[in-house]
């Protein structure tokens, strides 16, 4: 490839990060899910049994995780909306760029306005 | 290495109904009603209850299901995520695997555990007990009748 050129229209882009990320944080939520249905399926077994197993869920480091699980479900549904919008409205191809930093700015501001009341829970 | 393509200039025809479209189509409608559905669930277990993730337990679960609106929330939830996220999966498995065997293999326990956990999480939903015999009554929703 020519070291004059400006690289491909795709790689190496937004375009392509935020499909990596799409891809990455879709692939998260789906093993997370697989736990969380049999996890609630516990309240079938017994209260005690689903207390047990939800503590898990308030110990520091599994409390910090969902921060991150809080981020992935903010941005693979953010972004899901930009790839609808890219493939529905006319104009979508033409402000995908646009749009992806409004996800960006939208997961942000959502997280932060969750992250501290959680992480004091957590901690608390 | 080139690459040969068969009558270029015929259109495709399709002796069905054209089940990729169908997959990409329910994406794009189940997105929409999943981020509802996601973000009431988070902001509902995680931000309204004072403790947030330290106040669920048993009794707020059963608190929960104890109206049937949430029950068919979660219910709409469990099917739409499993499906969605099923899905997606599969659509990872397309762009990776390189044997078709190995490819057919794990579409298959795909659809194969999404099917169980959707039957899992359905049974669960609807023959809930949120005052089962014999349980601790400090376990226990508020509204259960004491047990001496």
């Amino acid at each position: 490839m020519s070291l004059l050129s400006s690289g491909t229209l795709y790689r190496g882009k937004v375009g392509m990060w935020s499909w990596v990320l799409h891809r990455i944080t879709g692939v998260a939520m789906f093993f997370f899910l697989l736990v969380h249905v049999l996890d609630t399926a516990l309240v079938r077994v017994s209260p005690a049994a689903y207390d047990v197993v939800i503590a898990s869920y308030k110990t520091p480091i599994i409390g910090l995780a969902e921060l991150g699980l809080v981020a992935a479900v903010l941005y693979h549904g953010l972004n899901g909306l930009r790839i609808t919008l890219i493939d529905f409205w006319s104009k979508g191809a033409k402000y995908q760029n646009q749009m992806f930093w409004v996800v960006m700015a939208v997961t942000v501001a959502l997280f932060v306005g969750f992250a501290p009341g959680h992480i004091i829970n957590v901690f608390s | 290495m080139s690459i040969v393509i068969e009558t270029p200039n015929s259109p495709r025809t399709r002796s069905q109904a054209n089940l990729e479209k169908y997959g990409w189509v329910f994406m794009r409608i189940s997105g929409p009603f999943l981020i509802v559905l996601i973000f009431v669930h988070l902001i509902s277990n995680l931000v309204v209850p004072d403790g947030g993730i330290k106040a669920i337990d048993f009794a707020f679960v059963a608190g929960k299901w104890a109206a049937p609106f949430w029950q068919w929330w979660d219910l709409a939830m469990l099917w739409l995520a499993l499906i969605h996220g099923t899905n997606g999966m599969r659509t990872v498995v397309n762009d990776y695997t390189e044997k078709e065997g190995v490819r057919k293999t794990l579409v298959f326990s795909l659809w194969g555990v999404c099917s169980a956990l959707i039957l899992l999480g359905t049974l669960v939903i609807f023959t809930f007990d949120p005052c089962p015999a014999g349980a601790a009554a400090e376990l226990l929703p508020s509204f259960c009748p004491a047990v001496q």
